[in-house]
Order: C-alpha cells, then sequence, then structure tokens
C-alpha cells in the first residue's frame, strides 16, 4: 500500500480501497487531491465563497459518511461532484428567492468584461429573475450556461440524463424571459 | 422560444453571473473543519435516544420485578 519512505498510498485505487474501510489518512489524502475541484464546482452553484466553503465541509462529511456505498471501480471526483451538487441544491432551497443580489455577484459584475450593450440595471434585472427560479432549474443552466460545463458532467452531478438537462436549461430559460419581459426587458 | 432568443437570454445571463476563475481555492485550509465535522456528528443522535430508551426500558424491567418476583424465573427464562 504504501510506496517508499514516505508511505504516500501507491495509487489512488488503493487509496479509494482504504477510505472504503474508513480509514482517516486516506480519506485526507482524498481530501487533498479533490478539494479544490469540489470546492469550485460547489462556487459555480452557490456563487458565494463563505457558503461553498461550508459546503466543502458538508460535501466531505457526506462523502465519508457514505464511503460503504462507493463504487470502488468507478471515479472518486464525479462521485463528489453528485453529493457536492445535492449539498448545494439544499443550500438553495433553503434560500430565500427573493432576487436579491449578493456583494459576490455584483463584485464578479463589476469586474468582469461587460458587453456596453446591457446596461447595468438590465444585468442587475436579470440575476434577479434568475434568483427566483426553482433551484433544480437554476443549477442546470448555471452550470450549462454560465459554466459552459459539459452536458454530460451536469447530468452525471445532478443524477438525470443529458435530454433533462436541456429540458431544464430550456425552461429555465424560457421562464427568465417571461419574468424579464414582465420587468419590461424585452430581451 | 426561437434560437435568436434562447442565444439572446444566455448572453444576457453571462453577462449578469460572469463565470468564475477556473481554479478557485477556498481562502483556508478546511480540512480541520471536515475533521471537527466528523467528531460532531456520527453518533449524537442515535446515542443520545438509546440512552434515554435504554434507561425507560431498564427502569420498566425493574418495577415489573418488584411488583411481580414471581416473573424473575419466566424472565431468566427467556434471557
Amino acid at each position: 500500500m504504501s510506496n517508499g519512505s514516505s508511505g504516500v498510498l501507491a495509487s489512488e485505487f488503493d487509496l479509494l480501497d482504504q477510505f472504503r474501510q474508513g480509514d482517516l489518512d486516506a480519506f485526507e489524502a482524498l481530501y487533498r487531491l479533490h478539494q479544490r475541484a469540489v470546492y469550485g464546482w460547489i462556487l459555480r452553484i452557490v456563487r458565494n465563497p463563505s457558503a461553498a466553503e461550508d459546503l466543502t465541509v458538508e460535501t466531505f462529511w457526506r462523502i465519508y459518511q457514505a464511503r460503504a456505498r462507493f463504487d470502488a471501480s468507478r471515479l472518486f471526483e464525479p462521485w463528489a461532484r453528485r453529493i457536492a451538487t445535492r449539498a448545494a441544491l439544499d443550500w438553495l432551497r433553503t434560500r430565500r428567492s427573493d432576487g436579491e443580489l449578493t456583494d459576490d455577484v455584483l463584485a464578479a459584475q463589476a469586474t468582469s468584461s461587460t458587453d456596453p450593450g446591457v446596461t447595468a440595471e438590465i444585468r442587475a434585472k436579470t440575476a434577479q429573475a434568475f434568483a427566483r427560479l426553482p433551484p433544480g432549474l437554476r443549477i442546470a443552466a448555471i452550470l450549462a450556461v454560465v459554466e459552459q460545463q459539459p452536458h454530460k458532467e451536469v447530468a452525471e452531478a445532478l443524477g438525470i440524463s443529458v435530454t433533462a438537462v436541456k429540458l431544464r436549461v430550456f425552461r429555465a430559460l424560457r421562464l427568465l424571459r417571461k419574468d424579464l419581459e414582465r420587468q419590461g426587458i424585452t430581451p | 422560444m426561437s434560437a435568436h432568443h434562447e442565444d439572446r437570454i444566455q448572453h444576457l445571463l453571462r453577462q449578469a453571473l460572469p463565470p468564475v476563475a477556473a481554479q478557485p481555492e477556498p481562502n483556508h485550509d478546511l480540512w480541520p473543519a471536515v475533521l471537527r465535522r466528523l467528531d460532531q456528528q456520527p453518533a449524537a443522535q442515535p446515542q443520545s435516544k438509546w440512552v434515554w430508551f435504554d434507561g425507560a426500558l431498564l427502569a420498566a424491567l425493574a418495577v415489573m420485578i418488584a411488583a411481580f418476583p414471581v416473573s424473575i424465573p419466566l424472565l431468566l427464562y427467556y434471557l
């Protein structure tokens, strides 16, 4: 299992096997390998660094609790992403969806390269309308449209088919358009 | 919704919610927090439930033995 004097585990396969048996060192090694990817995935969904940190902790706690159900013949990261997505979805469901913009979203808008044809007011109203969408649609749209993640990865993370992802994105965009039209913005 | 409208909405959405940086990192090491979470959660709820339940069972058993001493051989038989 160990590799040389450093005691580093030989491969991720061995690591996963040890992790399944509840080995905390193996779990820490997996955490070190994947925490950045898990944090990044969650941040892309919740867009709030502080909440993303809390949810990363929550995700790794859930991962450890579910270790016996992990299929060692499969990759760890997609499985972790799925658990992370569920944790993020739970968080989004508990949040008020009044469309209030967080400082992080406003800061991101301010620092990103913006299209001069889209005013700050339209950007703000779009972000607010998006925040009012059902969380399940929001996740699919933000990952597929904004973050441009492959539909297959989004589908795996949400535990649905690629067709269902496309459908959710379509519904999200249609609802967003209707909401914007109600506010007098014609996209 | 036409393809044009869909493209336009997608563009608006990307303007409103700019993509997250390529490799975002947490501000600090979260491993200690993961360990704290592992220490806190595991047996806290079940343990307290069963301690209470076990206590109640023992008390009921003691009351039954005190009230009906003849039940002792029967209990021993079933144990």
